[in-house]
């Protein structure tokens, strides 16, 4: 039998960015906040202190800072057909684990959505008409317009230490950034990061060809900052070790670098670690949430907590499993097309090309998570998608990194993978490549979704989840468009050896090499309940004192990197639950 | 570490041969100012921690195919791969503690379905190994450690395109292999490869140096200096 803990106003279940934020916002309305974390804790000194943080096997091979499969994983097949196999071993994408959650070992690009994005459904029919949708596609508006989010993407921007350059400012097109993002109301905290050598030439080649490159934005600053919360950030060095790492040098935003620290300051919010929330539970009429039930592993103990607030704030895939474990919304049934919970899983996808160019030196250890010069012109509102035939876009950057040699030596494709051929190209090609690549959006489908696995377990005899996604049609012709305009502009930059990699027709979801920790959905928004697991507040439809964050919201991917997006929601939803759920706690839609 | 001499260790005569050259190939290729305290045990006298005397032969003679002395740069040899594989197969790594190793399994499952066999990495090697062995044995009369290298490469590749076949538990066990060798060519000197950075300075890969702002915006100019260790070292 759980032990009762005391009761509190709010718990949190997962301490990375929307933890943090939730908390930060919600203890500051004077409300008594637990988080729970189940990975351990951390901080910039001493878990990501210079020299130890520069062990490409420990943290990019080994994954340090990511989820055990041991601990938490799910299954995965393709198909209906097809039966799920357990994600033994991390591969196609890295869920983190610990406080500070993906916020720590991301890259820092962020993003907003096109305006377009948000309205997806409406804009596509508006504008090509409603034969433009294939069958079996989910496709829905947000229930949240761009102009409502602007000012919490802007709260999270300035939060999280944004350097870059607006393209968009109250609908005045600024030389030199996005020229197609939506309209901003100001310019962002710090000036662009510069750009790497590969980007400079991309940026040459694609300017070259008509289209409009500009700085990726990132949450990595370019100079000394100070933001809301009187955190303060000291400008990136270029250490080459981003992602997959904590940043030793206060540069990259993160819970740690943005939020924990004066959050902790506040004597009304707490957090545990190691402890592991295995239900949300509910009252008798299933209406309301009346707290969690965790398992300690320092003291071995099930804690039951009552709360009054319950905020899901895992990673994606977290939060859709516990509210399927806990009975929140119903669950979604691809044979019948009923039910909320694991419905509109996406992914998202990505293609790219890697030029060989004996003649150029690129230092490829010098880089950052975000350096990349990007184009928007192929995205989703820059493309005749009736005329192309399929809903979507990408946006295309090139930029340097890191230069890990274990997991960061891209060779020709002739090239020998063993032996004396291997041994004499990695020294010909180490630096004297680059690559161009595509982050496209994915859209939702009736046949990819997430639900409970009939077999497999986890430690605690709960059931896993059960993924079932494979790659479609409409995204592949998608990623095959970008492959012709990514080609094009490579061409013009006449490398010795060009190769591309883009999936296509017929493609496979592969579990194995990395692609994209993107994963979304599953708990998603919408304005009628009974195909969406949300409201426009990230409020449960079903049980309204559930409140679930992160990217399991977004009804089909976006073609940008997702945190710029949860970010803002969760300033949105903090904002509502501020100023109206707390006077009134009720159903807000 | 248990870097010291170890008793029970059968060498191959090629195998001692090779040891033996490689010997004098490494000491030349370590930078002088790594002291004489930082020179570790010869290969052949390297005691393993969870490799068994055949284990270690193949594991010295299949790494020394897939990254060869020959030629210019170092081979697994001289940056001491066997020794880190044999450190990771003995710790967490090899006993998969990281990974959901329960059942029902499906080994056979499509190679694109991700790791499925029963096996941890540290069991996949030992059964590999024996595999591989009495498959040489039965074609050639030798182990793997024993063959020349041109029969070692045709086994290799053999193993690596699926002509010759083991059972679908070990289907991972090239593809692992592979992926230790070039983990301990590559990785930092603390996990018992990498032997001297000569892999970093070879490819040109600074190591831990991290700090390099005024770099980059420096187009297409040779960055100058050499590597560091996590341990301080310079290469």
């Amino acid at each position: 039998m759980a032990r009762k803990a005391p009761k509190k106003d709010a718990v949190i279940v997962g301490l990375g960015w929307t933890g943090s934020i939730l908390g930060m916002e919600l203890a500051s309305a004077g409300l008594d906040v637990l988080a729970l974390e189940r990975g351990e804790d951390r901080e910039t000194v001493p878990n990501f202190q210079y020299p130890n943080e520069m062990d490409e096997l420990k943290y990019a091979v080994r994954y340090e800072l990511m989820q055990k499969p041991a601990n938490s994983t799910l299954t995965i097949r393709r198909t209906l057909d097809e039966v799920a196999l357990p994600y033994r071993k991390l591969g196609s994408f890295l869920p983190g684990i610990g406080v500070g959650g993906a916020g720590v070992h991301w890259n820092g690009r962020t993003w907003r959505p096109q305006p377009e994005e948000l309205r997806l459904h409406s804009y596509v029919t508006e504008k090509f008409g409603q034969k433009t949708i294939p069958d079996g596609m989910f496709l829905q508006d947000y229930p949240v317009t761009y102009a409502e989010l602007e000012p919490y993407f802007d709260r999270f921007e300035r939060m999280a230490a944004i350097s870059g350059k607006a393209g968009n400012i109250n609908g005045k097109i600024i030389d030199g950034g996005d020229p197609f993002e939506g309209p901003r109301s100001r310019d962002y905290a710090m000036p662009p990061l510069p750009s790497t050598y590969d980007a400079s030439l991309f940026a040459k080649a694609a300017k070259a060809m008509g289209c409009h490159p500009f700085p990726q934005p990132a949450s990595i600053a370019s100079q000394s900052y100070v933001n809301e919360y009187g955190m303060q950030l000291g400008p990136c060095s270029f250490c080459g070790f981003c992602e997959r790492y904590g940043c030793y040098n206060y540069s990259k935003g993160s819970p740690q670098t943005c939020i924990l620290d004066a959050l902790k300051r506040k004597p009304n919010f707490a957090y545990k670690v190691k402890v592991e929330v295995l239900r949300v539970d509910l009252a008798a009429d299933k209406k309301t949430a009346t707290g969690v039930t965790y398992f300690d592993h320092t003291t071995g103990e099930e804690v039951f907590q009552p709360a009054d607030i319950v905020l899901l704030c895992a990673f994606q895939l977290h939060n859709v499993h516990l509210m399927l474990l806990s009975g929140i919304g119903k669950p979604y049934d691809p044979a019948t097309g009923e039910g909320v919970t694991g419905r509109s899983y996406a992914y998202q996808t990505e293609g790219g090309l890697t030029m060989f160019m004996p003649d150029q030196t690129f230092n490829p250890f010098v880089g950052t998570g975000a350096t990349d010069v990007v184009i928007t012109d192929y995205t989703t509102n820059r493309i005749d998608l009736g005329r192309e035939g399929f809903i979507g876009g990408s946006s295309i950057s090139a930029g340097t990194t890191n230069g890990q040699p274990i997991h960061s030596l891209p060779l020709p494709s002739d090239t020998p993978t063993w032996g004396k051929g291997w041994k004499k190209a990695i020294k010909q090609w180490y630096g004297h490549s680059m690559s161009i690549g595509s982050q496209g959006s994915c859209m939702a489908y009736r046949d990819c979704y997430l639900d409970l696995d009939p077999t497999y377990k986890d430690h605690f005899g709960r059931p896993l989840m059960r993924m079932t996604f494979n790659w479609q049609d409409n995204d592949l012709r998608m990623t095959q468009f970008m492959r012709k305009k990514i080609e094009a502009i490579a061409a013009s930059m006449k490398p010795a050896v060009m190769q591309s990699s883009f999936k296509d027709k017929g493609a496979m979801y592969d579990v194995r090499p990395y692609q994209t920790t993107h994963t979304v959905g599953g708990a998603i928004m919408g304005a009628d309940p009974k195909s969406s697991a949300l409201n426009r507040y990230l409020q449960s439809h079903d049980v309204h004192n559930v409140f679930v964050m992160g990217a399991g919201a977004f009804p089909q991917n976006i073609q940008f990197n997702p945190t710029g997006l949860l970010g803002g929601l969760a300033y949105w939803s903090a904002h509502a639950i501020r100023t109206d759920y707390l006077r009134n706690p009720r159903d807000l839609s | 570490m248990t870097d010291k001499p170890f008793e029970g260790w059968r060498l191959s005569r090629r195998a001692f041969l090779e040891a033996a050259a490689t010997a004098g190939v490494a000491m030349a290729a370590v930078p002088l100012h790594l002291n004489a305290a930082d020179a570790p045990v010869a290969l052949h006298k390297y005691q393993p921690e969870f490799l068994n005397v055949d284990e270690w032969a193949f594991v010295m003679a299949a790494t020394a195919r897939l990254i060869p002395s020959e030629g210019e740069g170092p081979g697994a040899r001289e940056t001491r791969v066997p020794v880190f594989i044999d450190r990771q197969l003995a710790g967490k790594y090899g006993a998969a503690t990281d990974w959901y190793m329960q059942g029902p399994y499906d080994p056979s499952a499509s190679p694109d379905r991700g790791y499925q066999t029963p096996l941890t990495p540290a069991q996949l090697y030992r059964q590999g190994i024996k595999a591989v062995n009495v498959w040489c044995e039965k074609r050639h009369g030798k182990t793997f450690a024993d063959l020349d290298a041109p029969i070692q490469d045709e086994t290799l590749t053999s193993l690596q395109n699926g002509r010759l076949v083991l059972v679908p538990e070990l289907s991972w066990f090239f593809s692992v292999l592979l992926a230790n060798t070039r983990e301990g060519y590559f990785a930092d000197p603390k996990y018992g490869g990498n032997h001297g950075m000569q892999a970093w300075v070879y490819i040109g890969f600074p190591g831990a140096r991290a700090s390099f702002k005024e770099w980059a915006m420096q187009y297409n100019k040779p960055y100058p200096l050499g590597p560091v260790s996590i341990a301080g070292k310079r290469a």
